[in-house]
């Protein structure tokens, strides 16, 4: 974990946060770095510690102890200086029943400061939005792009999206991918809380893990599949022996010709040239989904 | 019909589950009050000479009649000691029943948890047969236990029976007038708002009645709580009366449930109209007067129709006085002026009381805006929390003492045009002005609680219901008046009149300020509440 450097190019940097509501321990330990410019993922299963991480990144909450910077301040000291700069959607959308979603973006906006009239609009036509309606009569759906145009017409630095597709419907997530990979080639940073693991795939550069209040595993892409077994099936002329033994190698079943075994990154080669050796006529090998990933850390956490 | 009403009891256990506290805390209160007005004042009158003399000075005494109804015998013990309940707390506990119904029927809906149970083995029905049956429980409970009250006091058996059956049936009736206002709105406070609002006219239009010698008499048969009086419990026991709040009851259930049967969940009557796609709120301030503005229209229309009642009806205080041992107790209290005006600052004194509820409400919105997540929306973004929080009290302490400003001005120009002197409407003015601080001791109370205690916030409620019970029956109950003192009330100057002591107003907005601050700088150090 690389959250103690004091790089300046990180945007968020946390280190040590721990947070307790009454005797319950939500954060211990928790560490986080997002550098510049970087959509970031944020994963974890339901209660790990997700939302509360970012209502402490907002200095809604206030941390028990640790050390953190956003976008070079102090979340609850500088609470009011940084969100000018950045802009939230909440978990979990609230709008004022008698406000239509047109006040509540233009209100939102303006209390971050201003937000772009031209990205308004077109954010409203993207998503589809009708901002007449009153606030208690929008579906889950329409909430949630209310909450969405709201934060993303502002010209941020930082966008921190709590679950923002949770009800959208298939067209307005693709919309919102599009929009997301826009944001990154203006150079802005996102930390993107999600459990859809396509989208997070398909989004960001890199991802962060957090289980039980503390982050688990963190990297790019790349390195985390590296952390996780390759699944490799083969046809073989001969089946050689002892391949459960080699290092790194893993969960071998024999059918027949058929083999397959999950491998884990230092165990490759061997098991290649083994297979080789025994006269392998076909081979297939799939990398490590995230889910896979995601999985594997949420199990461990069962007895 | 079973299967519009399945699920019915698992419904109704979970409102008692819900309500396992807040319903026998007030079911007590109420039996309690019963229970010590009664005690009280069997030993203050203990011959019926006395009781006679109290009966008359009440009942020529136009704004107590008005406040309170007649006594319809001034012989009756018990008749004397439900002078405040009859009346008063019947208003009260309608109050209560009709927050109960739509806490469990429309407030459910708005808050979509109605969807998630309407969505399980639960007949259309169900979710307001259940709230009708668990508050009509809740009634009939209150009525027991109040007759059980009058009962232990000692007072006669049939009167005890006939006053609580009164008080059930008159629950009764309430909780299906609050069935029906919880149909034709989509928001629970606007039914809350509908259900009051049919309270408060049927409260005028007995005191208006009542008043009437040979005017609209008629108009306390029209009001609930006019019939409620008309059951005349110790004094007559007429049960037949009783038939009238069963009757409406009757009607106003089937036709609850046939308008719910016609609407679908989560819609009213009147659907909800389109708004503006742009808006141009942009600061805390703008949001929170936008959101307190509707129910500040209501108080002030209801502040000054009601305040102007009262003035005009003040010079009749003193005429209609003729025993000698009041014309006595007017000499010594400066003659007919000062009479009038200890009626005027009483009534003031009232006035600043249930304008506190205003304020009290008003600023609760920081505590829902904060637990309904808004509060979470504005401060993610560029609004400092304590601007946030300072736009609401802020409008809450201008309501307050916009409301008194309204009600003193109706005030005044009620008792200027009863007796042609329109000086009268500034001296007034200027002595509810004076009112203001207490009040708004009342607001920054729950700005101090919200900040420290935000789940707590509507403890603020209980105390606020202990001074004006301690304001109201200390004097008769003997509560030691340090008790007493702790009530802002009893430190506003009594206005209009010669004995006014102002220090009291410095002390109570220098408090006010110091709650305010603490308030809002624990708010500043905490953590924002879900």
């Amino acid at each position: 974990m690389d959250g103690a450097s004091d790089d300046p190019s990180a945007v968020i940097d946390v280190v040590g946060l721990v947070k307790s509501f009454g005797r319950t321990k939500v954060l211990s330990e928790l560490n986080l770095r997002v550098a510049l410019g970087e959509v970031h993922g944020f994963l974890g299963p339901n209660g790990a510690g997700k939302t509360t991480t970012l209502r402490l990144l907002l200095g809604l909450l206030r941390a028990d102890s640790g050390a953190m910077r956003v976008l070079g301040g102090d979340p609850w000291l500088d609470a009011v200086d940084l969100h000018r700069r950045l802009a939230y959607v909440p978990g979990d959308v609230a709008l004022w029943p008698t406000l239509t979603g047109g006040e509540v973006i233009d209100l939102l906006g303006r209390l971050r400061g201003g937000l772009d009239p031209k990205r308004r609009a077109s954010l409203i036509e993207r998503f589809e939005l009708d901002p007449t309606m009153k606030g208690r009569a929008y579906s889950k759906g329409n909430r949630q792009k209310v909450a969405l145009v709201a934060a993303l017409a502002s010209d941020v630095e930082l966008l921190l999206l709590d679950e923002p597709t949770s009800g959208l419907d298939p067209l307005m997530e693709a919309q919102f991918r599009d929009y997301i990979n826009e944001v990154r080639g203006d150079g802005r940073t996102v930390l993107l809380s999600s459990h859809i693991l396509g989208e997070v795939e398909a989004l960001c550069d890199r991802v962060s893990i957090i289980r039980d209040g503390a982050v688990v595993e963190s990297g790019t892409m790349a390195q985390l599949r590296h952390l996780a077994r390759t699944t490799v099936s083969a046809e073989m002329a001969s089946v050689p022996e002892g391949l459960a033994d080699l290092p790194g190698v893993h969960d071998v079943v024999v059918q027949g010709q058929r083999i397959t075994a999950s491998v884990e990154a230092k165990g490759m080669a061997q098991l290649m040239a083994a297979l080789g050796s025994g006269g392998v006529t076909a081979v297939t090998s799939q990398p490590p989904t995230l889910e896979e990933l995601f999985l594997r850390h949420y199990r461990k956490a069962q007895p | 019909m079973t299967g519009e009403l399945s699920g019915t009891a698992a419904l109704m256990r979970l409102a008692l589950r819900r309500d396992r506290l807040l319903v026998p805390a007030w079911i007590g209160f109420f039996a309690a009050m019963v229970w010590f007005s009664a005690s009280a004042t069997v030993g203050l009158y203990p011959t019926e000479a006395v009781r006679i003399e109290a009966a008359n000075t009440i009942n020529s005494t136009a704004s107590v009649v008005a406040l309170y109804g007649p006594i319809y015998d001034p012989t009756s013990l018990g008749a004397l000691s439900m002078t405040k309940m009859t009346a008063v707390y019947t208003a009260l506990l309608s109050i209560l029943m009709i927050m109960l119904v739509v806490r469990h029927t429309r407030a459910e809906e708005e808050a979509g948890r109605l969807e998630l149970v309407g969505a399980g083995v639960v007949g259309r029905a169900a979710p307001m047969a259940a709230a009708l049956l668990v508050v009509g429980g809740a009634s009939c409970v209150l009525g027991l236990l109040a007759s059980a009250g009058l009962l232990a006091a000692g007072l006669p058996v049939v009167g005890s029976l006939i006053f609580g059956a009164g008080w059930a049936a008159t629950g009764l009736c309430f909780s299906a007038v609050a069935a029906v206002a919880a149909q034709v709105t989509t928001g629970g406070r606007t039914a809350n708002g509908l259900g009051f609002t049919v309270v408060a006219a049927a409260y005028a239009a007995r005191a208006i009645g009542d008043l009437a010698e040979q005017g609209p008499g008629w108009l306390s048969w029209l009001s609930p709580i006019g019939w409620n009086q008309q059951i005349r419990a110790f004094a007559g026991d007429r049960w037949s009366v009783l038939v009238l709040p069963l009757a409406a009851t009757a009607m106003l259930v089937p036709v609850a449930f046939t308008l719910r049967r016609r609407r679908d969940l989560g819609s009213g009557l009147l659907s909800d109209r389109r708004g503006p796609a742009a808006g141009a709120l942009g600061s805390p301030l703008g949001l929170a007067w936008r959101l307190q503005r509707p129910l500040l229209l209501a108080w002030t229309a209801g502040s000054a129709v009601l305040a102007f009642m009262m003035g005009s009806i003040a010079n009749n205080v003193a005429g209609l006085l003729d025993s000698p041992a009041m014309a006595d107790m007017l000499q010594r209290l400066g003659g007919k002026q000062g009479l009038t005006d200890a009626f005027l600052a009483a009534v003031l004194g009232l006035v600043s009381t249930i304008i506190a509820a205003y304020g009290i409400s008003a600023v609760g919105r920081l505590r829902s805006e904060e637990s309904a997540g808004h509060a979470e929306a504005v401060l993610a973004t560029a609004a400092a929390r304590i601007g946030w929080a300072t736009s609401h009290w802020l409008l809450a302490l201008a309501g307050v003492a916009w409301l008194m400003l309204v009600a003193g001005a109706a005030t005044g120009l009620g008792h200027a045009l009863a007796v042609g002197d329109s000086s009268q409407i500034l001296r007034i003015t200027v002595a509810a002005l004076a009112r203001i601080p207490a009040a708004w001791v009342l607001v920054a109370l729950v700005v101090a609680v919200w900040g420290v205690w935000p789940r707590a916030t509507a403890l603020v409620w209980g105390a606020y219901a202990a001074f004006i019970v301690v304001g109201e029956f200390g004097q008769l109950w003997g509560v030691p008046r340090w008790v007493m003192d702790f009530s802002p009330f009893s430190h506003s100057p009594l206005l209009p009149g010669p004995d006014a002591e102002l220090t009291g107003m410095v002390w109570l907005t220098i408090i006010a300020g110091a709650l305010l601050a603490g308030g809002s700088a624990a708010f500043r150090g905490r953590d924002l509440a879900a």
